[in-house]
C-alpha cells in the first residue's frame, strides 16, 4: 500500500507542472490586469505602466513564465499583488477556515446522508423512501447560494438563533494557535471560543453540505438496495442471522464503496463550493480570498491558490483510494 | 481505533446538536456583551464592518479606504478636518502660516502629544516624516505604494520624477515649529495634508520595525504589527482574515476614547453587512446597499448619511460618433430627466448634479449653463445634427456599487428609457466592474456613453476637475487645450483664493463645452445598531471613533 501511496504521490509531479503552465496562460489570458484593479478609478497609464514594471509583467510571456517556475522550484509562490503577503502564509492563515467548514460540512452529509440513505432503502416504495428520495432531489437542485440566503433568512433574521457572518464573534477575547478556531477553544480551553466558532460553523456547514447530502444520500440508497438483492444477503438472512448483523456485515459493508467514492469527490468538490458559502457568510477562507483575487486579477494569489487545492484534491483522492483496500480487502488483494 | 472513530462522531455530532440548542444562549451572552465593561456608555467593545480587509497599516503606503479608516484611528496629522466636513481644521499642529511667496508653510505644533511608543510629538518629528516620504527607494515609487505621495508632491527624491517634485525641504524651527519648504507653489497643500497618507508616524518605531525599500513595505512588521501614531487608539491585533482590533490610548491628548475596545471586520457583501448588523455580531457597518436602507430603519436601526463628496455622471466618448458632436451631447443631456434617474435608482437624500465637483468644494458656482429636461428640445437638436435614429453604445458595470453609484444597472436603465423616448437607439454593453468595464473605459476607446464618477479624496477642486479633464484622456476622447490650459494654471496658482474664480471659470467651460453629463451626488449611508451614539460622519470619511459609544 505504501508503494501504491508513494507511486500516486509521484504523479502528482508532472499533474502539477501541467497545472503550472495551464494557469499560468489562464490567469494572464483574463482580460485586464492586475495594475489597473489595484488603482481603480485613480489609475492613469504611466501609474499602471510603474506597477506592471515594478511586478515584471511588462517582460515576455516566456520570461515571466520561467522566473514564475524557478521561484516555484524554490518553494516561492510569490507575494499577493494586492497585500504584498506571500501567497505561502495567506494560504495557510485562511486554510484552516476552509478545512474546518468543509470537514464540517462532510460530517454533517455523511452523518444524516447515510443513515437516511440506508433507511430509504429499506423502506423501500414506503412513505419514508419517498421522502427521502424527493427531498435529496430538492437538495441536489437547490443552489448553494440560494440555500445560504435561505438559512440566513429562517435562522438568523426570523428565528434569531444562529450568527450569519465570521468564524467567531469579533468581541470575543479568543487565542488562536493553529487557526482552527474550534480546536483553539479546545487546545486552549477556552469552551466559550470554542462553542462560538462551532455556532459559527453551522450555517455555513449545512449550506455547504447539503448538495453533498443529497448526493450521498442517493448513492447509499441506491447502493444499498442493489446489495440488499444479492444471494449472499438472502443467504445470511435465511440462515438465520440478526438483521443488524446482516446490516453491518454484508450490506453496509459491500455497498460502502461506492459511497466512499461519492464522498471523496464530494470532498474536492466542497473545495469549490465553499467559495460561494465563504462569500455569503463572510467566512473568511481561502474561498471568499480566491473569488477576490480573481476580481483582482492577483496572479499569484490565483495561481498559488489553485496549485495548493489541486494538491488537496489529489491527497483526498488517494485517501479515498487507500480507505477502498480498508474497507474492500478484495481491493487490496487486487 | 474503530471505537475511538466512533466516540469521536458521536461527540460531533453531540456538538453540533448542543451548538443547535444553545445558541439563544449565546446570543443573549453577546447581547450583554455591548454594554459591557464599563458604566453606562463608557467602556465596551465597538465592532464595525468595512467591506474589506485592510491593505496594510502604514497609511503611507496605502490608498485604500479600508487601509484608512483604521489609519484614522491610529494616526493623526498635521492637518485634520472640520468635524462633518471637508475642511481643513487644525489637528497635530495648531495654525500654520503661509509664506507670501506660497513657497513655505509654518506649523505651530499641540503640546504634550506623545506617540503610542512614548516618543515625543515635535518638529523633528514633523521633519523625520516629511523627509522620509521625499526619500522613498526608488522601490517604493510605484502608484500601489506611493499613490498619493506621488500625485500631490509629483515626485521624490530621486527617480524619474525628481525634477518634477515640489517638496524642498523642512526645518525644526524650534521643538514645537517646523516649516515645510516647497519649491513650487501647492494651493491644496493644507487639504492635503489631511489625508491619512500623510499622517504622523513615531520615527523610533519606523526606524525599528520598517524597511521603505522592502519588496513589500506593506507587509512588513511596522505595517502589521507596530504602526504607531498618536490616536485616540492603539493597534492590539491584526488577526488577518477575520479582525483588527485597537484598544484604547490612554494617554490621547484629546477626548479618550469612550470605548475600551474596537474592532474592524471585514464583510464583502453588503447583504451580509446588514444580516450581521441584525444579528448583533457587529454594531456597525458602511456602505449600506440601497435596498437595505428603509428595512433596517423600519426595524429600529439607524442610518447615518454622509454629505455627499462625490459625483456620478454619464460621459460621452468623443472617439465614437456622433458623440463629438456638441449638438448631439446637449440634445442627450436635454433628454435625461435627472429627478426621475434619482428616484429610481438612488437613496433618498441624493441632490442632481449641475457641474463635476459638489457644492461643498471651492470653484463650484450656479452660473453654469443647465440643460433642463426637454425631450422635445431633444428630438429637435438630434434631427439638426442628423443623429435622430442613430444607435450609441451605452456601456454600465455590473456586480458593483460605488459610493457614487449604488445601483448601476438601474441607473442605466432609467437613462436607456429616457434616450430611446427622444429616438436614439441604444446598444447596451455591460462589463464586470473590475477590472474589465475600468480597462474598457479608462485604458481603450471601445466606449460610447458610460456611468462613472468620483469620490473626492480631500478638498482640493483639482482633485475633481484635474482627475477628469486635466490632460486628453481615453475616458473622454477630446482634445480641448483651453480647458487642459486652465486647469494647469489654476493648478500653479499659490493660494485657493486666487485658484476660486479660475476654477469657477473653468466649471464655465466645461459645462458649456459639456463632455459628460453631471448627474448626481449620492448619500453615501452607514448603519448602526440602537445603542450606539455619537458617530460622527465626514464627507471624506475622516470618522474617527473615540466620540463612539456602545451601549
Amino acid at each position: 500500500m505504501l508503494k501504491f501511496a508513494l507511486r500516486r504521490l509521484a504523479l502528482l509531479v508532472p499533474v502539477l507542472f501541467g497545472l503550472s503552465v495551464l494557469l499560468f496562460a489562464w490567469v494572464r489570458a483574463l482580460p485586464g490586469d492586475p495594475a489597473r484593479s489595484l488603482l481603480g478609478e485613480r489609475a492613469t497609464p504611466e501609474g499602471i505602466a510603474r506597477v506592471n514594471a515594478s511586478y515584471g509583467f511588462d517582460q515576455p510571456l516566456l520570461q515571466q513564465y520561467l522566473i514564475y517556475v524557478k521561484a516555484l522550484l524554490q518553494g516561492d509562490f510569490g507575494d499577493s499583488i494586492k497585500t504584498g503577503q506571500p501567497v505561502l502564509t495567506t494560504f495557510f492563515e485562511r486554510f484552516p477556515a476552509t478545512i474546518e467548514l468543509a470537514t464540517t460540512a462532510l460530517l454533517f452529509a455523511i452523518v444524516v446522508g447515510v443513515p437516511l440513505g440506508y433507511l430509504a432503502a429499506r423502506n423501500q416504495g414506503r412513505f419514508l423512501d419517498t421522502a427521502v428520495v424527493s427531498g435529496s432531489l430538492l437538495g441536489v437542485a437547490t443552489p448553494v447560494f440560494f440555500l445560504a440566503i435561505l438559512l440566513k433568512l429562517v435562522f438568523a433574521d426570523w428565528l434569531g438563533l444562529l450568527p450569519t457572518a465570521l468564524r467567531q464573534d469579533a468581541r470575543m477575547d479568543a487565542t488562536h494557535i493553529t487557526n482552527f478556531y474550534v480546536l483553539d477553544g479546545l487546545l486552549t480551553r477556552e469552551w466559550d471560543a470554542a462553542f462560538n466558532a462551532m455556532v459559527h460553523l453551522v450555517l455555513p456547514a449545512v449550506a455547504l453540505g447539503t448538495i453533498p447530502l443529497a448526493i450521498i444520500v442517493r448513492i447509499t440508497r441506491a447502493s444499498v438496495a442493489e446489495v440488499l438483492h444479492e444471494d449472499y444477503v438472502r443467504t445470511a438472512e435465511s440462515k438465520g442471522l440478526s438483521r443488524r448483523i446482516v446490516s453491518r456485515r454484508h450490506v453496509l459493508r459491500n455497498a460502502l464503496l461506492p459511497v466512499v467514492t461519492t464522498i471523496g469527490l464530494q470532498a474536492g468538490l466542497l473545495l469549490s463550493g465553499a467559495v460561494l458559502t465563504e462569500s455569503v457568510f463572510a467566512f473568511n477562507g481561502i474561498g471568499s480570498y480566491l473569488f477576490q483575487a480573481i476580481s483582482q486579477r492577483d496572479f499569484p494569489v490565483l495561481q498559488g491558490f489553485i496549485i495548493f487545492i489541486a494538491i488537496t484534491y489529489s491527497l483526498i483522492n488517494l485517501l479515498v483510494d487507500l480507505a477502498y483496500g480498508v474497507i474492500d480487502p478484495r481491493v487490496r488483494v487486487s | 481505533m474503530r471505537s475511538t472513530q466512533k466516540s469521536t462522531r458521536a461527540g460531533l455530532v453531540g456538538l453540533a446538536a448542543a451548538a443547535l440548542i444553545l445558541t439563544s444562549c449565546a446570543e443573549s451572552e453577546r447581547d450583554g456583551d455591548a454594554g459591557d465593561g464599563g458604566d453606562g456608555a463608557s467602556g465596551g467593545t465597538f465592532v464595525f464592518a468595512g467591506s474589506a480587509e485592510p491593505v496594510t497599516l502604514d497609511p503611507f503606503f496605502a490608498s485604500d479606504g479600508e487601509s484608512f479608516r483604521v489609519a484614522r484611528q491610529i494616526f493623526e496629522g498635521l492637518v485634520g478636518t472640520e468635524p462633518g466636513t471637508a475642511d481643513p481644521a487644525p489637528l497635530l499642529a495648531t495654525e500654520w502660516e503661509t509664506g507670501e511667496d506660497g513657497l513655505s508653510y509654518t506649523f505651530d505644533l499641540r503640546e504634550d502629544v506623545t506617540f503610542h511608543d512614548g516618543t515625543a510629538f515635535d518638529a523633528e518629528a514633523v521633519c523625520s516624516n516629511f523627509d522620509r516620504w521625499y526619500n522613498m527607494p526608488e522601490s517604493a515609487q510605484t502608484d500601489d505604494l506611493t499613490y498619493y505621495y506621488a500625485a500631490l508632491f509629483r515626485g521624490f527624491a530621486t527617480g524619474d520624477r525628481a525634477d518634477s517634485a515640489i517638496y524642498d525641504s523642512c526645518t525644526a524651527d524650534d521643538e514645537l515649529t517646523a516649516t515645510i519648504n516647497l519649491k513650487e507653489p501647492f494651493a491644496g497643500f493644507i487639504s492635503a495634508l489631511s489625508l491619512p497618507a500623510f499622517s504622523m508616524q513615531s520615527p523610533s518605531a519606523l526606524e525599528e520595525f520598517q524597511d521603505d525599500g522592502a519588496t513589500n513595505p506593506k507587509n512588513s512588521a511596522y505595517s502589521t504589527e507596530h504602526p504607531t501614531g498618536t490616536g485616540p487608539f492603539m493597534l492590539d491585533a491584526w488577526n488577518r482574515g477575520q479582525d483588527v482590533t485597537l484598544a484604547r490610548y490612554d494617554d490621547y491628548w484629546g477626548d479618550p476614547a469612550i470605548v475600551d475596545e474596537a474592532v474592524v471586520v471585514a464583510i464583502e457583501d453588503p447583504k451580509a453587512r446588514a444580516d450581521a448588523l441584525r444579528a448583533g455580531e457587529i454594531d456597525g457597518f458602511d456602505l449600506v446597499g440601497p435596498a437595505d436602507i428603509a428595512p433596517l430603519e423600519e426595524e429600529g436601526f439607524q442610518i447615518v448619511n454622509r454629505d455627499p463628496f462625490n459625483v456620478l455622471y454619464l460621459g460621452m466618448n468623443q472617439q465614437q460618433k456622433p458623440l463629438d458632436d456638441p449638438q448631439v451631447r446637449q440634445a442627450i443631456a436635454h433628454a435625461l430627466n435627472i429627478p426621475e434617474i434619482i428616484s429610481a435608482s438612488m437613496p433618498e437624500g441624493t441632490q442632481p448634479a449641475i457641474e463635476f465637483i459638489p457644492d461643498s468644494v471651492m470653484g463650484y458656482t450656479d452660473d453654469v449653463q443647465t440643460y433642463e429636461f426637454d425631450p422635445e428640445l431633444a428630438k429637435q437638436m438630434l434631427a439638426d445634427a442628423g443623429a435622430d435614429g442613430a444607435t450609441i453604445e451605452f456601456n454600465y458595470p455590473t456586480g458593483v456599487s460605488r459610493p457614487y453609484m449604488p445601483q448601476p444597472e438601474d441607473t442605466f436603465n432609467v437613462i436607456r428609457s429616457q434616450l430611446e423616448a427622444v429616438g436614439l437607439k441604444i446598444k447596451p454593453t455591460a462589463d464586470q466592474w473590475s477590472p474589465d468595464y475600468l480597462e474598457k473605459i479608462q485604458g481603450t476607446s471601445k466606449h460610447g456613453l458610460h456611468l462613472l464618477g468620483w469620490t473626492g479624496d480631500y478638498n482640493d477642486t483639482d482633485n475633481f476637475l484635474g482627475v477628469f479633464f486635466g490632460a486628453k484622456s481615453s475616458e473622454w476622447g477630446f482634445d480641448n487645450p483651453e480647458i487642459f490650459d486652465a486647469l494647469r494654471e489654476a493648478r500653479g496658482l499659490p493660494t485657493p483664493e486666487e485658484q476660486e474664480p479660475l476654477y469657477e471659470e473653468i466649471n464655465r467651460l466645461v459645462m458649456d463645452y459639456l463632455p459628460g453629463v453631471p448627474l448626481a451626488h449620492p448619500v453615501p449611508s452607514l448603519a448602526f445598531g440602537p445603542d450606539v451614539s455619537g458617530y460622527q460622519q465626514s464627507p471624506v470619511q475622516d470618522e474617527v471613533w473615540n466620540v463612539v459609544s456602545v451601549g
